[in-house]
């Protein structure tokens, strides 16, 4: 299916870039009406997986966070969230709940099972030195009528 | 930069905006400055102003609890809405902190 609209977005891996992801998201997304509900899952998903790229991929060291994002017809939203950074080993365990590599830095280990419920996919494509990307995605169910007729 | 009120024992903290790992790292030192204060017995975070919360706030959270539980203090949030409180239930952070109305 065609995608309606599509976004990439190169920035620094430093903190006060976790705002700016949640609002180019937001942005990007409000033509699509969005519920203030539906805003919210999207935002704190992105949230969590802009963080995890700069926090552990980076470990707060220089990079680059890539965000990539698409939407379609149908509602169904893709966001891409990926870092160059150190990548995960194992993929099925850092994604359990609590689980976390950083204990001593007041990580709570909840950023996928966080992603995991306010989204409908999340996946994860990872390898050591090599990087992580994370995709999201989330159909926006309440829309009355398709995007394409309302232009 | 911090918002917060003492009342005799208690400590109340008036978070805003948005509570991410930045903001949460922002005001880490500032809040353990205050609480370096011994005669706090009970901290308090109120969640009114609060728009926006992800993970990183259970850590900011849990990490003043683990302080607080030192010291026999006690942790509370108030005003907490829908979304923060589904968050803290996926961590248990009601098993540690108390809810405020
Ligand atoms: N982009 C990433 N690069 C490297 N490791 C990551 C990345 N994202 C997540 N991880 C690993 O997965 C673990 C769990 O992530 P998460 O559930 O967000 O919890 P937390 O961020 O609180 O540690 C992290 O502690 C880290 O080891
Ligand atoms: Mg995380």
């Amino acid at each position: 299916m065609k995608s309606l609209n599509e976004i990439r977005l190169d920035f620094p891996a430093i903190p006060e870039n976790e705002g700016l992801a949640r609002m180019v998201v937001s942005a990007f997304l409000l033509p699509l009406n969005p519920t203030v509900e539906e805003l919210a899952d999207v935002k704190t998903a992105v949230s969590e997986a802009v963080t995890n790229a700069i926090v552990h991929g980076y470990a707060e060291r220089e990079g680059v966070v890539r965000l990539r994002a698409d939407y379609r017809e149908d509602g169904l939203l893709t966001v891409d969230v990926c870092d160059r950074g150190c990548g995960i080993a194992d993929v099925a365990r850092a994604r359990q709940p609590f689980f976390t590599t950083l204990e001593g830095e007041e990580r709570s280990g909840m950023g996928f099972t966080v992603m995991e419920s306010f989204m409908d996919g999340v996946e994860v494509k990872s390898a050591p030195n090599v990087g992580t990307t994370v995709r999201l995605t989330k159909r926006l169910l309440t829309r009355e009528e398709p995007i394409a007729r309302r232009a | 930069m911090l918002d917060y009120e003492r009342k005799r024992q208690t400590l109340i903290v008036r978070l805003a905006d948005e509570l991410d790992h930045s903001a949460a790292a922002r005001m880490r030192g500032e809040l353990d400055e205050l609480l370096r204060d011994g005669s706090i017995r009970s901290l308090v975070f109120d969640l009114r102003n609060l728009n926006f919360m992800d993970s990183s706030g259970i850590g900011f959270i849990i990490g003043r609890y683990k302080l607080m539980a030192r010291r026999g203090g006690s942790v509370a949030v108030m005003n907490a809405d829908r979304r923060m409180d589904r968050i803290f239930e996926m961590a248990g952070l009601y098993e540690l902190v108390e809810r405020m109305a």
